[in-house]
């Protein structure tokens, strides 16, 4: 109980690091997001085909891949500093977490009934109109439980930040474990515990998602 | 002699290699109450779209209040018409469809609001006032703020006229409005559209398979099969005394 205590005392020192990363990084994923999944229904067929390789590319590749990509291979290739290892692991997981919510933000966009496009074009709304007031109010209903189960799973991401020597939970179960071996299962059950801990709220908060969605949709 | 608010000049339309509308020719007077009959297939839907500008002929034009709605002069040329373009001409129109299409996120008195408030920018008090008299009008008054998903079938039919009508339309469309309606819901929404024929002095055009309604509302009938408009005259000419035998064998499926 004692270990369990302590060893809970020096993870938390991480806990800022995780819980800032996965702020700042679901906002930056939930704006590529919007703005990719919208490029992607673009008229013009250059910004969908720009968009789709983005989308592509960073779903296609590995999240810790590219974490490195910007941490060792872009400052070397092209001699950019993109800034702290805090907002590299935030660019990382947002960019790759926004690749997917943009597929989200188009299949829901896309899955709003054609008439009610039709119902804004009899009342003579603007495409913009359209889309602000008609079409988003009812996509973003469908895309919220979604936008949950991703924000979870970005919370588990976070933990790859480790490997860019950011001071996040894991970052300090590792150090505790590499200074005392014998406690590992101990250690990483307890970090287990504590991401499980962190996750519970967003859990809560996807299931009232999914209540809202619900509602509200249904012609 | 007035002159016509809508013109249909050769208008054709196809879906891909199939040709739904061969050239209609219709000339749409203010006030007049159309309605328009055939079997289904025959392109009658497709006549009113159009004028909404949900689909984009194939050809010919459509001239609105001596505006051409597809087209636009644009240095000397006629080109595409733009979305501003479009726009500046279907404010006049409004449209009732077969599926309601009401605003499922929006209670019955933000869906009639929504329009004149962000398209016509109208004070939001006025629309207020006007929208709630309106679905006063259409029965719903104890409603209003009712979400969409609460009403049967005949009442979002209702509320659709009255979303449409807010917008003080000069010509109104009817897309099958009855069809996805279970028949006991049918009267109460044909109801509406007699007294807004009876009351109002908007043209309309009704695309139906209510033959009796037609004959009494109707100044002119148009019976549409296989792409063009086969006959047309007054509803009793059309409806009673047609001697055009795809006429009759249309009708008397509804006879029975």
């Amino acid at each position: 109980m004692q270990d369990i205590l302590s060893i809970s005392q020096e993870l938390s020192r991480g806990l800022f690091v995780t819980i800032s990363i996965l702020i700042a990084s679901s906002l930056f994923a939930y704006f590529m997001g919007f703005v990719s999944g919208l490029l992607r229904l673009s008229k013009h067929t250059i910004i969908r085909k720009l968009t789709g390789l983005y989308i592509e590319l960073f779903r296609g590749t590995s999240l810790i891949v590219q974490l490195f990509w910007l941490y060792y291979a872009i400052p070397m290739l092209f001699g950019i500093n993109l800034g702290s290892n805090w907002i590299i692991g935030v660019i990382a997981i947002g960019l790759n977490y926004g690749a997917y919510l943009s597929e989200v933000v188009r299949g829901s966009v896309e899955a709003v009934d054609e008439g009610q496009t039709e119902a804004a074009i009899a009342l003579n709304l603007s495409s913009f109109q359209k889309m602000r007031y008609i079409i988003l109010p009812q996509a973003v209903r469908m895309m919220l439980p979604e936008f949950g189960n991703y924000t979870i799973q970005m919370l588990k991401g976070t933990a790859l930040v480790s490997l860019i020597s950011l001071n996040d939970i894991l970052y300090y179960g590792n150090i505790l474990r590499s200074s005392n071996l014998s406690q590992a299962p101990l250690i990483y059950l307890v970090i287990l515990i504590f991401y499980f801990v962190l996750a519970l709220p967003l859990i809560f908060l996807t299931r009232k998602a999914e209540e809202v969605s619900k509602k509200g949709v249904a012609n | 002699m007035t002159k016509p608010i809508v013109e249909y000049k050769d208008v054709h339309k196809s879906f891909g290699d199939v040709e739904v509308l061969k050239g209609i020719d219709l000339d749409i007077f203010p006030a007049e109450k159309i309605a328009v009959i055939g079997p289904s297939g025959s392109g009658k839907t497709t006549i009113i779209r159009m004028l909404m500008t949900l689909e984009e002929p194939t050809d010919g034009d459509i001239i609105v209040d001596g505006k051409n709605l597809w087209k636009m002069n644009k240095n000397g040329k006629m080109v595409e018409a733009d979305e501003k373009h479009l726009r500046e001409i279907r404010g006049d129109i409004g449209m009732v469809f077969q599926h309601f299409n009401l605003f499922p996120h929006m209670t019955i008195l933000e869906n009639c609001m929504t329009s004149p408030i962000h398209v016509k920018g109208e004070k939001k008090k006025e629309v207020k006032q006007r929208s709630i008299d309106m679905l006063e009008r259409v029965g719903l008054g104890d409603k209003i703020n009712n979400y969409p998903s609460q009403l049967s079938g005949g009442q979002k039919q209702r509320v659709a006229m009255a979303r449409a009508l807010v917008m003080r339309p000069k010509i109104m469309l009817f897309d099958e409005v009855t069809s996805a309606l279970d028949p006991e819901l049918v009267g109460e929404v044909l109801e509406v559209i007699r007294d807004i024929a009876k009351n109002d002095d908007m043209a309309m055009v009704l695309v139906t398979h209510e033959m009796d309604f037609a004959l009494d509302v109707a100044d002119k009938v148009l019976f549409l099969d296989d792409g063009v408009i086969a006959e047309q005259g007054s509803a009793s000419d059309v409806i009673e005394h047609s001697e055009n035998p795809r006429v009759q064998e249309f009708l008397s499926r509804f006879r029975g």
